[in-house]
């Protein structure tokens, strides 16, 4: 098997052709890489070690878990973090985050 | 003498990737192959090769550089200076990257890069082929911006312990030694460098210790900026509460250490102490300097931000502490751990043919100890900007504690496991 190698001329077509394409089409990592940058306290994939303080997020209803990160959002919930967390994202990456965790085992 | 990881690293020269055996079943089509070489196994390249080995179902072959035999934590590692943990706590190992996600981890030094051959010289002699590279290097000290602090023998009697391992342990010890009544000095270096809140939090948990065990003594914390750089009214606060031991005087940079006396010379000022503990500058890791990789300042490696590639070297991408960093963006373990996912994002995206993807965010938590119990944090969100083509903090995100409290004691724990096995099983 060749493997694949890249020039940087190849790489410039590359990132051209995918500029374009990436606005025509959704990305369907999205969800995945965003959710990945609430693994550090929520674990691989929202599942947490034995013993955590900091809840799991896998496996949990999507429309409960957005209702939270609303509440963080609005200070309805209490919190001494989440509500700056949640603060830094969209209601629609909110909405994708909280649909991944969902679907984890 | 032939063993079974020179045998490795030949077939890695010689025949590519494709004679690994993470790679014989790799199908053809959108599922990226390639073999991806990472440097350096901490926060940022413990995450980016089990990120590629997760995100490409195992597709991707993936070999981990790290001289080291197991991961030692920076973050934590404060609170075994202050004797509240022991270095066992801070340390795992590779085990979970090699059979849990199946990476080649070698306990090896990095020397040289050839980014036209796309090959990584190692100290042992082999050499590694690669699609793409990954340094993850962290920093090197710059000791020769310190007089004094040249000589290996200097370095053994001035600590840094701002890599955690048998630095960590030292420091104890002569915190340990230090007679009730004796002086720790600690200096910290301009902005930036690593870990911005890490020396409020050493001095924090030194008093802590002392004023428990050895009232009588001081801690002088002489920081070459003019204020506190993070979290500034928490650790005012925090300051407060250990009066009469802890003294903060910033504008104090350090020009000269006298290792024998342990003494250090401040531009208005000098300083004999019991115990110095000199936090020299630092920059990129040494092997991002070698490779010739374009850094910002002499310093720092300036990076594509959605993709984290150098924009000098195509191939090798770079993470973490050794990075240019973007605006109010901290170096961290945290941060590096994003760092990482991004990276791996876009190297799958790259192997697979596609371009990496427009829209990266990465956050930032670093929590802090104030005492063995009570802990402050600063979290930020960071969002790729299209214009400024590079991560911005979100206005109106993020933020700081109320206040010191324990609930954020055990969380920080909690984050640090969580953390450790995000990056490591
Ligand atoms: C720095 C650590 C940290 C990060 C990163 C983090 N969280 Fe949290 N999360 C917490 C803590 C701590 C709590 C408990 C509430 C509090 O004190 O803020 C929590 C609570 C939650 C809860 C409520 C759990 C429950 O059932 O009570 C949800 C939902 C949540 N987080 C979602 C997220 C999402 C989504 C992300 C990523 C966008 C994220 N968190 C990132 C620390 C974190």
């Amino acid at each position: 098997m060749k493997l694949l190698r890249w020039t940087p001329l190849a790489l410039a077509l590359l990132a051209g052709a995918g500029t374009a394409s990436a606005q025509d089409k959704p990305d369907p990592n999205l969800a995945r890489n965003l959710a990945a940058t609430c693994a550090g306290c929520h674990g691989t994939g929202g599942r947490t070690v034995p013993g955590s303080a900091v809840e799991p997020l896998a496996g949990a209803d999507s429309a409960v878990l957005m209702q939270k990160l609303r509440d963080f959002r609005s200070g309805a919930r209490p919190a001494t973090i989440m509500h700056q967390i949640s603060k830094g994202y969209t209601e629609a990456q909110l909405e994708l985050i909280a649909a991944y965790f969902a679907a984890r085992k | 003498m032939t063993n079974r990881r020179d045998f490795l690293k030949r077939s890695l020269m010689a025949g590519g990737a494709a004679t690994l055996p993470g790679l014989s079943g790799c199908a053809l089509g959108t599922r990226p192959g390639g073999h991806v070489v990472v440097v350096g196994g901490g926060f940022g390249g413990a995450t980016v090769a089990k990120y590629l080995r997760m995100w490409s179902d195992r597709g991707v072959a993936v070999t981990l550089v790290e001289r080291n035999p197991r991961f030692i934590s920076c973050p934590i590692s404060n609170l075994v200076i202050s004797g509240d943990k022991t270095l066992a706590d801070i340390t795992l190992g590779y085990d979970g990257l090699r059979n849990t996600w199946g990476v080649t981890v070698l306990q090896d030094e990095a020397l040289a890069i050839d980014p036209a051959g796309r090959t990584l010289r190692l100290a042992s002699g082999g050499t590694l082929r690669y699609d793409r590279l990954v340094l993850s290097p962290g920093v090197d000290f710059q000791f020769d911006q310190v007089p004094g602090l040249e000589s290996e023998a200097a370095q053994r009697a001035i600590l840094h312990a701002w890599k955690a391992g048998a630095q960590t342990v030292a420091l104890r010890k002569q915190l340990e030694d230090m007679r009730d009544g004796g002086v720790y000095a600690l200096t910290i270096p301009k902005a930036p460098y690593r870990c911005p809140p890490g020396p409020y939090e050493r001095a924090c948990l030194v008093a802590d210790y002392l004023k428990k065990t050895k009232p009588k003594s001081k801690v002088l914390v002489l920081d070459a900026n003019d204020e506190i750089v993070s979290k500034k009214a928490l650790f005012t606060k925090a300051f407060e509460q250990y009066k009469g031991i802890l003294e903060y005087r910033p504008g104090s940079e350090l020009r000269e250490v006298d290792a024998g006396s342990r003494t250090a010379r401040l531009d208005f000022d000098t300083v004999r102490a019991d115990v110095l503990n000199v936090v020299p500058p630092h920059r990129a890791g040494d092997i991002a300097a070698r490779a010739g990789l374009k850094l910002i300042n002499d310093r720092w490696v300036d990076i594509d931000w959605l993709s984290f590639e150098s924009v000098s070297t195509p191939g090798v991408h770079v993470i973490g502490d050794a990075i240019f960093p973007a605006p109010t963006m901290p170096k961290s373990g945290h941060m590096a751990n994003q760092h990482a996912k991004v990276a791996a994002a876009a190297i799958l995206n790259l192997l697979a043919g596609q371009a990496p993807a427009p829209n990266p965010v990465v956050m930032n938590t670093c929590y802090s100890f104030v005492d063995s119990k009570n802990v402050i944090h600063v979290a930020s969100v960071h969002q790729y900007d299209a214009e400024k083509k590079v991560v911005m903090p979100v206005p109106g995100a993020g933020g700081v504690s109320a206040a010191a409290n324990e609930l954020e004691g055990a969380y920080a724990l909690s984050w640090a496991k969580n953390i450790w096995a995000d990056m490591l099983t």
